[in-house]
Parts: structure tokens; sequence; C-alpha cells
């Protein structure tokens, strides 16, 4: 087994950073070109979701831990937020809290689409935890 | 500068050139910059360029569909063109297609 730990300030900025630093771990796994894409696209939407959600744009910490087993590759995205009071109405494609319209909804939606599975755990004022898993070159 | 976005005016046609990554960083300054050039024109043809463009993720499909709604309302065309890899495959699963026009070029997205 072979894992990372990556701790950033939720800042904008460090969501490609988050990106760039998962994908270099993935290619230990020799990942197709479009593993490594649903990869960072699951983990941009994670990592935006602490942000924007967790810490409502506001000074915070998200831990990232990247581990790799056989072929088994997962990560773990936690935020020290305001939680999620309600995961399912959270996970529905389309279901969004933002009101400028510029938000999609579409977060969790792609998280599902683009893992092989994705688990989620919060509570209001606990903070949140995403952990997804991919399998590597079936 | 790759990773702003760049406008281009052509008659009634805004072209929006789209950077590398557009994720929610890269959009924070879209909404505002779109909303000011739409009022200052009168524009019914909104074109986006996606050839430059390596990442996309929902931040982005948002970002599009905020655009789609503004020019559907005024009666206006909202194209895509120049979409190459994970883009397509995001744009797939965002349900873009079944609202705008993609294209394989400039010039072909300027005609539709």
């Amino acid at each position: 087994m072979e894992q990372f730990h990556l701790e950033i300030d939720s800042r904008s900025r460090n969501e490609e950073f988050a990106r760039v630093v998962t994908a270099a771990f993935l290619s230990r796994l020799d990942p197709t070109l479009e593993e490594v894409n649903d990869v960072k696209t699951a983990v941009s939407e994670a990592v935006t979701n602490a942000e924007i959600h967790g810490y409502g744009g506001g000074e915070g910490t998200i831990d990232i831990k990247g581990r790799i087993e056989e072929r088994t590759f997962t990560i773990e995205i936690s935020d020290q937020g305001i939680g999620i009071p309600d995961i399912q109405r959270a996970m529905e494609p389309l279901f969004t809290t933002d009101r400028t319209g510029e938000r999609s909804g579409m977060g969790f939606s792609f998280m599902v689409a683009f893992m092989d599975g994705v688990f989620v755990e919060s509570k209001p004022g606990n903070g949140t935890r995403v952990v997804m898993r991919k399998e590597i070159g079936r | 500068m790759q990773n702003s976005f760049t406008y281009e005016p052509y008659q009634q046609t805004l072209i929006i050139h789209l950077p590398k990554e557009l994720d929610h960083h890269n959009c924070r300054n879209l909404k505002y910059e779109t909303d000011l050039l739409f009022s200052e024109n009168y524009i019914n043809r909104l074109i986006f360029d996606f050839s430059q463009t390596e990442f996309m993720d929902s931040s982005g499909i948002g970002i599009l569909l905020n655009r789609y709604k503004q020019m559907h309302l005024s009666g206006g065309k909202t194209v895509i063109y120049g979409v190459n890899g994970q883009i397509a495959r995001v744009l797939a699963i965002g349900g873009i297609g079944k609202l705008m026009m993609i294209c394989d070029s400039k010039e072909a997205a300027l005609i539709r």
C-alpha cells in the first residue's frame, strides 16, 4: 500500500493544486488519460464543495488523503466546515443552495459518474468527509 | 493570461475564449464580465471556444447553463466549438449537448 496526505488552505486557487498532486500520485498505477481525468474531475468537485459549501468561501483547512492498494485508488477529502444537513438531498442531481445561478448542482452527480464508489459522511457543525474509489486498469 | 477569459466581439456575436482549466477558481469573474458585455451590446449569438481548454468540472457546466439561460431569454443562440477529450465527456454528462449546438470549428459556429 502507498499513500499521501495533503493539507491545504481552503482557497479556490488550491483546486488545481489538489488535482495536480492527486494526478501525480495516481500516475504510479499507469492509468489511462481518461482515468486520470475522471479522478481529477471528481477531486475538483469535492474540493470545491468543501471550499464553497463547507467553509462558505471563508477560511479553513481541507485534508486530502490518497491511497493505492493493488489496482484500487481511494481518495478521501474532508473539511471541518458546516456540514450537510441532508446528504441525500445534497446528492440529488441539480440540487444547489447557490443563489447566483452560476452553480450547476451537479457536483455529487459528477463524483458518482466519474468514480466507481462514493461515500459521504457529514454532520451539521462537524464537517464533511467524502471517500471515493476507482479501480484503475480494469 | 492562459487562465482568464478573452472576449471577441464579431457583429452581433460574442466569442468567449475559455481558459486552459475551467474550474470554480477560474470561473469567478465570468458572470461580472459577461453581464457587463450583455448590458452594453446587443448579442444574439454566444460562442464558447474550448480549443485551449484541457480541463472542466461542474463549475464549467454551471457557467455554461447560466449563459445559455440568459441567451435563451432574449431569443439568442449558444454554440460551442473546439471540444476535445475530457471536455466532451463532461459536456455529455452535464447534458449540454441537448441545449447547445456543438460545432467542429469556429467557422461552423459562426454560421450555425
